[in-house]
């Protein structure tokens, strides 16, 4: 009897199931997984591992220049003594003219050294701070006679090196700019007060300047905000370029209440506000106060209150119930509001409405110093024997912009290190996110400004360093929260069987069939083979 | 001179603003008591001092306008009337169709495109508390979003991650009525965050009465007690979490609320409801001045 496997159809059809079989295997399965594998652009990962480590090192430029008397004659041979000074003038002018001789690139220090019997400084104070990037530093009195090079050295270090502490960076301030990746707990309750109080670092910042006028009838108030802002408030902010972008405005607010009510004191004929119940003052106001919608910017707001005619005047009082001098407060990382008395400027008595001009100095004073604080400018108090030079009038001298600048760029560097390393993280662990080629772009742009960032830091390029770091925060950010990174594609893995088993079982159940079947037949040939030989 | 008064005050919490996000996911009329609950929520957290600024409310349909609604313009908690929880001043941010699980998920992490008016934003620093309330239909491990998409108890968890990973929060409160709401906190492994749920893994929420004018069910059980509960709370109180956990037990609520705070840093009893309530704002008075009575002179001497 003929063989039921040899007829031409069962052939044919061995051949037709095996070739799609081979087709499915050779052909299908690598077009699926092609066509289902989701776009992922290369990343550095590697580079990104390296920063994550972020070994810092920071230098800054120090000329310690030795005035005339400092140093006796054997010492001044080995020191390569390059300025004398005269010693005539008052301190703040021998600071201006110290200037002109050596300007200093941002970053860098001179400190000069003048004799202990020097009259330019007062009696009990060492060092003095001048507002440009100068110190000068009294020499002590064992120092006088008889001493090494060597000695002289050592004695002048740790001077030295407090001075940079105050002007530049300390430890606490690097740890506190670090505040994202270390978990500092500090030893004292004002680097607390102070990481909280200033602004986090922003490429940009956005300043409102409100005057509240609770009682129109009473008073017409006026204020020349933009010859203000002009005046003393620009000056800073184009001395700060180099750290953000300022935006300013301004509005007035009429009807605005304060939202607690002031305590009358008849000792002092005044309505008082205390310390405590200033916290409640901010809430019911925000809700008025507007802001640009179209910036995601960090907001500062300054407030200036003027009291209604029945509540004036108004003073602040502080916890210990004394009067406060610029009767302002302020809010970390809000802004400040001041209060501002106009009954001074009037008689009882006289018809309301009463024009009234706000003294604008006086009140830019205060939101100058204010605006310092927030942006984080003020630190800690220098040493007791140390004289510093009032800020000049913009507000801000030149070794604390850098000191900002220092804090800054570190900030920036962390931040920007841990946003990339996050979202390398975050693009390794969940197998579904496509990476498109501008973000690969921007994470590459990050950490190439990282790597600069922390090359010119070493070297103490402070300007380059800060840019660079900019730039780096930039680009992080610009990938880490762009809208195409959706992790919306959490598949579980039974709902992925339950979306493939429908489309492909039944396709593969006929072939599976067939090629068993032929397995079989195949085997059963064999078998009766076997059975002919035997 | 430097400023010493306030430092002691920054001590008990480290958060400078508060946030709130609160979102109703379920629309049609009879869904009427989600957006009573989100509302309430909304409520409270504005009367306790929170701006319209730093909330982001998403209501995923318009009861207060709705056609069948015989009340127009008004959102009641109980059939008594005495609560128009939608007041005057309600400030949608994603209303509609807009909520979605791609929003909510994008206004957590942040990757909103850039045309995104700043209201839409949830603009949290490392320094702020933020709540975030959840109401609607869920299940075992899902919240179900419009009718039409879910979003998931992993996906929660990591955008949580993600959000910790960018530092945008400080503390992180998580309140959600919905069924089976505990098990939506169950896969979160972020630090600092505290869950609330109104029940537990195979337990329903119930709703609390239905007002036979308005003819629907008008606020769920938990949320009408937090509401009671936070009625009672103004800006200056004390109270703290442990008062929050016990509100609603059993025989109120007929479901048993669940609460997770093993990855709360602080010890709940120390915590503040105005921390995420409120925004108690910590003041510094400014002890300095500049002085700038001639700065043109100045310069000239220069």
């Amino acid at each position: 009897m003929g063989a039921p496997w040899r007829t031409p159809e069962r052939r044919r059809g061995k051949l037709a199931a095996l070739s799609i079989a081979a087709m499915v295997i050779l052909v299908g399965v690598p077009l699926w997984w092609k066509t289902t594998q989701t776009y992922r652009a290369w990343l550095p990962v590697a580079q990104i591992n390296e920063l994550a480590k972020l070994q810092l090192q920071l230098s800054a430029d120090v000329e310690v220049v030795f005035a005339r008397g400092t140093a006796t004659p054997e010492q001044q041979k080995k020191v390569p003594v390059t300025q004398t000074q005269d010693e005539d003038h008052a301190v703040d002018e021998a600071d201006l003219s110290l200037h002109r001789l050596s300007e200093s690139p941002c970053g860098s220090l001179v400190i000069y050294v003048i004799p202990e019997s020097s009259s330019l400084l007062p009696e009990n104070v060492n060092v003095y701070i001048g507002q440009r990037r100068t110190a000068l530093l009294r020499i002590g009195a064992q120092m006088k006679v008889g001493k090494t090079l060597k000695q002289l050295l050592a004695h002048l270090e740790p001077r030295v090196k407090q001075i940079l502490q105050v002007m530049s960076f300390s430890h606490n301030d690097i740890t506190a700019a670090l505040s994202d990746r270390v978990r500092f707990s500090p030893d004292n309750k004002e680097s607390i007060a102070d990481s909280m109080r200033a602004f986090k670092s922003s490429p940009g910042y956005e300043i409102t300047f409100s005057l509240l006028n609770p009682d129109p009838k009473s008073h017409r108030l006026h204020w020349d905000i933009e010859g203000a802002v002009q005046t003393y408030i620009q000056p800073l902010l184009t001395k700060l370029s180099p750290v953000a972008n300022f935006s300013l405005d301004s509005q007035i607010l009429y009807y605005a209440m304060l939202g607690v009510n002031p305590r009358y004191d008849s000792s002092r004929s005044a309505y008082i506000l205390n310390a405590d119940s200033l916290a409640h003052v901010i809430n019911p106001v925000e809700a008025r106060l507007g802001s640009n919608a179209a910036s995601s910017n960090p907001v500062l707001n300054f407030l200036l209150y003027v009291p209604d005619a029945h509540h004036s005047p108004l003073y602040i009082h502080d916890h210990k119930k004394r009067e406060v001098q610029t009767n302002a407060f302020h809010s970390p990382r809000w802004g400040g509001i001041m209060v501002y008395n106009v009954n001074g400027f009037y008689q009882t008595g006289t018809n309301f409405p009463v024009d009234v001009n706000i003294n604008m100095a006086k009140v830019m004073g205060v939101f100058l110093a204010q605006l310092r604080l927030l942006l984080g400018v003020q630190s800690t108090a220098p040493p007791s024997s140390f004289q510093v030079a009032p800020c000049g009038s913009s507000g801000l001298a030149d070794w604390e912009l850098d000191r900002l600048m220092w804090s800054r760029s570190v900030e920036n560097v962390a931040t920007a290190t841990t946003t990339i390393t996050s979202l390398a993280q975050l693009l390794d662990q969940i197998g579904n996110i496509v990476i498109n080629d501008n973000i690969a772009q921007q994470v590459s742009s990050a950490v190439t400004s990282l790597q600069l960032a922390v090359a010119e830091l070493e070297v103490g390029n402070l300007g380059f360093a800060l840019q660079y770091s900019k730039e780096a925060i930039l680009a992080s950010e610009k990938a880490f929260f762009d809208p195409s990174l959706l992790h919306l594609l959490y598949f579980p893995d039974d709902q992925k069987f339950a979306i493939y088993i429908p489309l492909f079982l039944p396709m593969c159940v006929p072939i599976l069939l067939s090629l068993l079947k032929i397995v079989s037949e195949v085997r059963q040939r064999r078998r009766e083979k076997q059975a002919k030989k035997d | 001179h430097r400023n010493l008064n306030g430092a002691g005050q920054f001590f008990s919490s480290g958060h400078t603003n508060n946030w709130a996000v609160l979102v109703c996911t379920s629309r049609f009329w009879f869904n009427y008591r989600h957006v009573a609950n989100t509302l309430s929520v909304y409520r409270s957290v504005k009367r306790l001092g929170i701006p319209d600024s730093h909330i982001v409310l998403m209501l995923a349909d318009d009861m207060a306008c709705n056609h069948r609604n015989p009340k127009p313009a008004t959102v009641f908690s109980h059939k008594n009337m005495e609560l128009n929880v939608y007041g005057d001043d309600v400030e949608v941010d994603y209303r509609g169709y807009e909520v979605t699980v791609e929003n909510f998920l994008r206004v957590l992490t942040g990757r909103l495109p850039p045309s995104t008016p700043r209201s839409k934003r949830l603009l949290s620093d490392d320094r702020s508390n933020i709540l975030i309330y959840l109401t609607g239909h869920g299940g075992n491990g899902f919240l179900k979003f419009q009718d039409s998409e879910e979003i998931s108890n992993v996906e929660l968890a990591d955008a949580f991650e993600q959000m910790w990973q960018k530092r945008r929060y400080n503390e992180l409160l998580f309140i959600i009525d919905t069924c089976q709401g505990a098990s939506m906190y169950e896969r979160f492994y972020s630090p600092n965050l505290m869950a609330l749920a109104s029940s537990q893994v195979g337990e329903d929420s119930l709703s609390h009465q239905p007002d036979l004018a308005i003819g629907v069910h008008l606020m769920d059980r938990y949320t009408f007690y937090l509401l009671e509960f936070l009625e009672d709370i103004h800006p200056a109180s004390k109270t703290n979490m442990n008062d929050l956990f016990k509100v609603c037990p059993k025989s109120q609520c007929v479901s048993t609320p669940g609460h997770r705070t093993d990855l709360f840093l602080r010890d709940p009893g120390s915590v503040l409801i105005t921390d995420f309530f409120g925004s108690v704002r910590k003041i510094e008075i400014t002890m300095e001045t500049i002085n700038l009575t001639d700065p043109i002179k100045q310069m000239e001497e220069k």
